[in-house]
């Protein structure tokens, strides 16, 4: 193995395959860690989605007497928007924050860094899981069963994990070099938890604004969800989901690339 | 065993530069006193500084001046197979910053080093060991990140168990744990890792007496019998003089020595400089970034013009001196005696001594003589630490060589040690 100034990793991808069993493990320490010495533990994980959700009802559907999509419960449209959005910001914010958190990792130990962001979000990941479970109880309380296209939600689910990582990589890097980015991410998570349709439907926002409204990735990821769960009664508007695939692409793509050029000056600047 | 003579670690031309930023404090003696308005154009210099830092990709320094800073500098030698080769030099020498390369933590500024074989390195014992889990599950945690599978571990894991003595705690989280058992834990995990090179950074200074023998004992093994490429650092010259059988020997960042151990270790025991008498810390190296609050300014024997070089039997006394902010009104000084082969030899710690050293702002100078203390001829170093109600402020290792002069009635032939005692004798029989 030869070390060298300036030397872009040949194996990168190689080493991180290898590396795949600390990834796991560094999972399951955030997992089980995520909640200890608190006093509810995981329902935490169920709270605080089904919160948001009765706020959200209350304010949009019966204050704001915002629409629903076709005969859907208003309660089901805000959780099917919750779902993605929960495991979009808490995967961000998250991930921003690992390389920061797990300091004496990064200056003592050599490991592909990409591991400590990705296994953050694997954590939000199971949360999502969890509150997945609040939708099937909300489901039978509505007796509104889905059809078969439920069978596309995973892609979705992976469109929105997707949707975190690009943005979160960037970000985490940044972050190790500027530390002003810790004071932004709650910003761009609650600003963004207004600009995304979670609270109501994005079939509100007027024709020819729609495919602008669909740059902001996360409305192509809500809208299929609120597709698959609501058994299509908020219609796929496909110019707009296209573009939002685009757009998380190439988030992705940017921050990998950015987290590679900066990952091996971590453990000076750290 | 046979001897493979191959070079498993090469080393060309290695060189290391970091940026580093200095504030320039009213304390520092360029302010005579601090206006808002120099306060503020200093700010804004700053400012403007970082932003164009932020716009051309540089890395932001805090401080208001920066300089370069060169840890290594053209650095190459080469390891044989087998071979412990200990690697030796004071704070600041780069050392460590030659460890986190060949770990490839960070990168070179200059140079390439070709490695053979995996390689495993032990910067600091316990690294990412997580207080709220358990004994358990730290083993397989620190494991994974040391770059064992699991699997390895399974099997190894009662080896592991036994070598830590901590059976009965295995699943209560190390956050209940003494530090000498979450030592023994951290120590268990790194000593049963099995790489072809392994790196070693300073880790037998933590723990206990017992333990250190143990660890020992396990490097020993590890190096002699299993014909592993060890690199160790120590400031333990005679951890070093029993492990290793070569050594390098560093000093400001480019190598002084290098060859059979024996032949420098004694280089560095007579590297070290003859302190001045007054021994200024201003640009001593400190761990981390404390010392705001309260520093250590200088130090010089209480005799003027004695220099650090004292008679046998003669009180050792020194005048310490100690920077105050207003926001700290009084401090605990610690004061270690070492040997000038690394080992602690005496303490003394003012708030043992019930002497309550109160502070003004400004500079401070305590005069502070040793009692009951009879040193043996040779050369001793002082490390200082100050601790306030907040805890640790400052710290120096290393900060003061002195020497105790031959005297007629000691024999170097007949006394090993430090330190002489008294005692009383009483015929019983």
């Amino acid at each position: 193995m030869i070390i060298e100034a300036g030397r872009t990793e040949r194996h990168y991808w190689l080493d991180l395959w290898r590396y795949r069993e600390l990834f796991r493990v560094l999972a399951w320490r955030d997992l089980s860690v995520r909640y200890k010495q608190t006093v509810i533990g995981v329902l935490w994980a169920l709270i605080r989605p089904f919160l948001t959700m009765l706020v959200f009802t209350i304010i949009f559907g019966r204050i704001a007497k915002l629409p629903t999509d076709g005969s859907a419960p208003y309660a089901l449209l805000v959780f099917a928007g919750i779902l993605p959005w929960t495991l979009f910001s808490t995967g961000l914010s998250d991930a921003s924050n690992s390389l920061i958190n797990n300091t004496s990792l990064i200056s003592k130990v050599y490991f592909p860094r990409l591991i400590v962001p990705i296994a953050t979000i694997v954590v939000a990941f199971v949360d999502f899981l969890i509150s997945f479970c609040i939708l099937l109880v909300l489901m039978v309380w509505y007796r509104f069963l889905p059809d078969w296209r439920m069978i596309m939600l995973p892609i979705f689910v992976s469109l929105a994990f997707f949707a975190s990582v690009g943005p979160a990589l960037w970000i985490a890097s940044l972050n190790v070099k500027y530390r002003d980015f810790r004071y932004v991410i709650p910003f761009i998570v609650q600003f963004g938890l207004y600009v995304s349709p979670v609270g109501f439907s994005s079939s509100i926002v007027p024709e020819r604004w729609r495919l602008l409204y669909s740059l902001n990735p996360l409305v192509g990821v809500i809208d299929g969800f609120r597709w698959c769960i609501l058994r299509g009664q908020s219609e796929l508007y496909l110019p707009g989901l296209f573009l939002s695939v685009v757009v998380i692409a190439f988030l992705l793509w940017f921050g990998i690339r950015q987290f590679r050029r900066m990952e091996k000056s971590f453990a000076d600047l750290i | 065993m046979a001897v493979v003579s191959e070079n498993v670690i090469v080393v060309e031309n290695l060189s290391k530069r970091y940026l580093i930023g200095h504030q320039v404090s009213a304390s520092g003696g360029r302010y005579k006193y601090t206006a808002l308005r120099d306060v503020l154009g200093r700010e804004i210099r700053n400012f403007a500084r970082k932003m164009a830092d932020v716009v051309s990709g540089r890395q932001v320094v805090q401080g208001d001046e920066i300089e370069e800073y060169w840890a290594l500098r053209d650095v190459s030698f080469r390891v044989k197979q087998g071979e412990v080769l200990g690697i030796i030099g004071r704070n600041g020498a780069g050392k460590s910053t030659l460890l986190k390369i060949l770990s490839r933590i960070t990168e070179p500024t200059e140079g390439r080093i070709s490695l053979r074989g995996r390689v495993s390195s032990l910067l600091e014992v316990g690294t990412g060991f997580h207080p709220e889990l358990t004994g358990r599950e730290n083993i397989f945690l620190n494991g994974a990140i040391l770059g064992m599978t699991q699997r390895e571990i399974r099997k190894k894991f009662d080896e592991i168990v036994a070598f830590a003595e901590v059976e009965k705690f295995l699943d209560t989280p190390v956050k209940h744990y003494s530090s000498g058992m979450y030592v023994r834990l951290a120590f268990a995990v790194a000593a049963h890792l099995e790489p072809e090179i392994l790196i070693v950074d300073e880790v037998l200074a933590v723990g206990d007496v017992e333990f250190q023998k143990k660890c020992l004992g396990k490097m020993n093994e590890v190096s002699r019998n299993q014909g592993r490429t060890v690199l160790f650092v120590s400031h333990n010259m005679d951890a070093i003089l029993k492990l290793c059988t070569q050594g390098v020997l560093f000093e400001s960042g480019i190598i002084r020595a290098i060859g059979d151990i024996n032949t420098v270790v004694p280089d560095y025991l007579t590297s070290h400089p003859p302190s001045p008498e007054v021994v200024d810390f201003s640009g001593k190296a400190r761990p981390g970034q404390f010392a705001e609050r309260v520093r250590l300014a200088k130090v010089c024997p209480s005799e003027v013009g004695r220099a650090w070089v004292f008679p046998f039997g003669h009180q050792l006394s020194i005048d310490l001196s100690i920077h105050a902010k207003p926001s700290v009104n009084e401090v605990e000084v610690i004061v270690g005696l070492y040997s000038i082969r690394g080992f602690e030899v005496a303490t003394w710690s003012s708030a043992v001594d019930d002497v309550a050293l109160r502070l003004h702002p400004g500079t401070n100078t305590f005069r502070i003589g040793f009692q009951r203390l009879r040193l043996l001829p040779g050369r001793y170093l002082l490390a200082f630490s100050l601790f306030s109600n907040r805890g640790f402020e400052d710290g120096i290792l290393e900060a003061v060589q002195f020497e105790i002069m031959p005297a007629a009635e000691i024999d170097p032939n007949k006394m090993d040690g430090s330190a002489l005692v008294s005692a009383t004798v009483s015929v019983i029989d």
